[in-house]
């Protein structure tokens, strides 16, 4: 629009067309905003709607897990029975017959019962660990032989199934797994206030089980936590090392290009080939032990290194030049002007790099079947060379198992799986508000 | 220019496998294989470690009956597995594999049956099925009723197969091919069912090839869906989808008999009972393998074969009972435990 050709200070005709043709057109184009607007809308509000719904599914499945059944029963500790010959020596007390104290126990609350196949069924009411459960109690504390006393014993999956109102008593004895005289004794344990639900210790105290009221996520937790620190004391390092190598020293020619585009590739390789790679190098090769958490954490970490070193290039490189030049020009080395400078403005983004990478890594379970992880392990790993397996393995094998009680707990380790994601998660964003400085 | 992280990485691989050579001696025992057997045999191994104070509680990992033997056969040593599921026997092949690696002395023991079935929603009605119907209903070619010829499997309901049956849909969910339970499956059912044509008998006279491929082949037009290795995954289905029905072991059918019903197959519905005396025709024996070598090497391999083979545990009114495993008749129940407690080895 030149005003110099429009001498009386009237619109020029060309002008007023522009108006029209943009007022013709405002209609549209905010439409089209509208309608774009109302796409996100709709997108974030699904994507909400679904993870709403499969918190609400898991948490809804998984929360009665975390509660146990337990009926109380009188359990004489009777001393003939259990150390006759009185030296209270703990090997002829951990091998007498503590089934028969349970036994007993549950006969004296149902004195009528009689039969080989209803006494069966009353035994059933409890978890076959009770028996051990009294030989711990008893071996950890010799002064309850010959007293009686009233115990909280673990009841059997099918007991704490039904209390928990899972299976339907309108059914046909037949097709379920808790029968009519038992159901019966239930009632009656239950009016009487010998039967309540207690926090579920087991979960988080024992290692895994086939027996759904015994089985814990202890064993697969110190699975996790081993692995996750080689995880981590390998890849930190190697990681911030390399991204600072190729940011700050490195000069820039065809090598390090192939390098970059090599790490950026690595990042998208599947985890399972890191599986394979592990097993041919680190147990075919240096012949690790199998299902080692130590193995894991070598896996998991060349899954977790491109990951790291490309957030600690980025955090490099959103450090600005100016620092670096300012360090310079006061005399610093170049190794000074990254140690005291640049590292520490970028360790923030290094470090919130690393927890999503590590929580990626938590969550992995592809390629720790290949190296053995995929694994029933009852005994509590100690140290990064026992066997191991680790939470998201745990909550596959428990999904395919046909009890019905693995349901819940299968839900209630996803819980836990899921706390610890947003945990590290939150630590993440938590880091980067804090220390995170913006230029 | 890497050197430094690539020098580092090495040497820190290097003192790590040191510590694993360090570390050779094991002592707990390790089981690989078949995921169909894994629920027995963690249930024995619990029960070993639990009952043995002296032993720990062994290892058993999931990775199929092929896997697990390429494991098993890998050679003799503690890095190797000393014990091998498999929900069906060991290959020819898998034994050559195995003696190639200097494992030759094996011991096989028959733990009991795993009976396959066919079930559908409690809301269905129940289909009394026959292994030809089956068959009629799966595979991807039939013969043309009228000129014997194998002309593509156009049946799309069950009506159409057999006018007593419902006109359901033909809809089964079934296990992918990389899993033991369809092997089972094509084997049992579908091998027997197409037997049942003299156009498939009259092939197999003149090409066994083709006729095998015949037998075999699922169809592919959607009446046969891969849903999975996970059988909890097909029950829910089930229970979503009343018209479908669904292959998977018979200890997922014991464990939600309120929501799913087994189809009868050949008049026999699937029972505990009528598997166990082999008049319900789809069961397959389940194996373990032992490695001869490794006993008394591994502490605690003898005792736990007898765990395994104790009347406890595999018996009539055993633990693995319990968790669906069909035991073996008594005679040779006595004869499979004697076998392998004198652990008598595989006749070459």
């Amino acid at each position: 629009m030149n005003k110099a050709t429009s001498p009386n200070g009237a619109t020029p005709p060309h002008e007023r067309d522009i108006k029209t043709i943009v007022n013709a057109g405002l209609a549209r184009r905010h439409a089209a905003e509208r309608r774009f607007r109302w796409y996100g809308l709709t997108a974030i509000t699904l994507g909400l709607a679904f993870v709403v719904l499969m918190f609400a599914n898991i948490i809804n499945k998984g929360l009665p897990a975390f509660w146990q059944t337990y009926i109380q029963v009188p359990i004489t500790f009777d001393a003939a029975a259990l150390d006759p010959e009185g030296q209270r020596d703990p090997r002829a007390l951990a091998g007498a017959d503590y089934n028969a104290l349970v036994r007993a126990g549950l006969r004296q609350l149902f004195p009528k019962v009689e039969g080989r196949l209803p006494l069966r069924a009353l035994s059933a009411l409890v978890s076959t660990d009770a028996s051990y459960d009294l030989q711990r109690r008893v071996l950890a504390d010799p002064q309850l032989i010959g007293t009686q006393q009233e115990i909280w014993l673990l009841a059997s999956a099918a007991v704490d199934t039904f209390v928990k109102g899972n299976i339907d008593r309108g059914l046909e004895e037949a097709n379920r797994p808790i029968k009519d005289n038992q159901i019966d004794w239930i009632d009656q344990l239950r009016a009487a206030g010998k039967i309540e639900r207690q926090f579920n210790a087991v979960l988080f105290r024992s290692g895994d089980s086939r027996e759904p009221e015994q089985a814990g996520i202890r064993g697969a937790l110190m699975g996790s936590f081993f692995t996750l620190l080689v995880t981590f004391l390998l890849s930190f390092p190697i990681g911030v090392a390399t991204a600072v190598y190729l940011e700050e020293f490195a000069p820039k020619n065809r090598w390090t290009d192939i390098i970059e585009v090599n790490i950026n590739n690595l990042a998208a390789v599947p985890s399972i080939v890191f599986g394979l790679l592990g097993l041919a190098v680190f147990i075919n090769f240096f012949g690790l032990p199998r299902s080692a958490p130590l193995v894991g954490g070598l896996v998991l970490s060349l899954m977790t290194l491109p990951v790291i070193i490309i957030a600690g290039r980025a955090a490099l490189t959103s450090v600005p030049p100016s620092i670096r030049e300012a360090a310079l020009g006061m005399g610093a080395s170049k190794l000074q002007m990254v140690g005291h400078h640049v590292l520490p403005l970028a360790m923030p983004g290094m470090l919130t790099g690393s927890i999503i990478g590590m929580a990626r890594a938590l969550g992995e379970s592809a390629p720790l079947l290949m190296i053995g992880m995929v694994a029933f392990i009852v005994d509590v790993p100690k140290s990064f060379l026992d066997p191991a397996t680790v939470l998201p393995v745990q909550i596959y094998l428990w999904s395919d198992l046909p009890e019905r009680a693995f349901v819940e707990r299968t839900s209630a380790a996803i819980m836990v799986l899921l706390a610890f994601m947003i945990l590290m998660n939150g630590l993440a964003i938590l880091l980067r508000k804090r220390f995170e400085r913006r230029w | 220019m890497i050197k430094h992280p690539l020098a580092f990485a090495v040497a820190a691989a290097l003192t790590l496998a040191g510590a694993g050579q360090a570390q050779s001696a094991r002592d707990y025992i390790s089981v690989v294989g078949s995921s169909t057997v894994y629920p027995f045999t963690t249930a024995v191994a619990e029960q070993f470690g639990k009952a043995n104070a002296n032993f720990k509680t062994p290892k058993v990992e999931s990775t199929g009956t092929g896997g697990g033997f390429k494991l098993f056969c890998g050679g003799v040593g503690v890095q190797h597995p000393d014990i091998s599921n498999a929900s069906r026997a060991i290959k020819k092949s898998e034994v050559e594999t195995c003696a190639k690696n200097g494992v030759t002395d094996i011991v096989e023991i028959n733990i009991g049956f795993d009976g396959i079935v066919l079930a559908s929603s409690k809301k269905n009605q129940p289909m009394p099925l026959t292994i030809k119907d089956i068959w009629l209903a799966l595979a991807k070619e039939v013969p043309d009723p009228a000129t014997g010829k194998l002309v593509m499997n156009n049946f799309k309901t069950w009506k159409d197969i057999n006018p007593a049956l419902p006109a359901n849909k033909i809809e089964v969910l079934g296990p992918p091919p990389t899993s033991g339970t369809r092997d089972a499956f094509v084997e049992l059912v579908m091998d027997h069912g197409c037997k049942e044509f003299e156009a498939i008998k009259a092939l197999e006279k003149s090409d066994e090839k083709k006729a095998k491929a015949a037998c075999q082949t699922i169809r592919e037009d959607g009446a046969f869906i891969e849903a999975g290795e996970n059988d909890n995954l097909i029950v829910n289905k089930l229970v979503a989808n009343p018209n479908a029905l669904g292959v998977f072991g018979y200890s997922f059918l014991e464990e939600n008999l309120d929501k799913i019903q087994g189809e009868t197959i050949n008049g026999v519905a699937p029972s505990f009972e009528s598997i166990a005396d082999g008049k319900y025709p789809v069961s397959r024996p389940l194996f373990v393998y032992v490695k001869k070598a490794h006993v008394g090497v591994i502490p605690g391999i003898k005792e736990f074969v007898a765990e395994f083979t104790s009347e406890k545990a595999v018996g009539d009114d055993g633990y693995l009972g319990k968790k669906g495993l069909i035991p073996l008749p008594d005679d040779q129940r006595k004869q499979v435990a004697a076998n392998a407690n004198s652990l008598k080895t595989l006749s070459p």
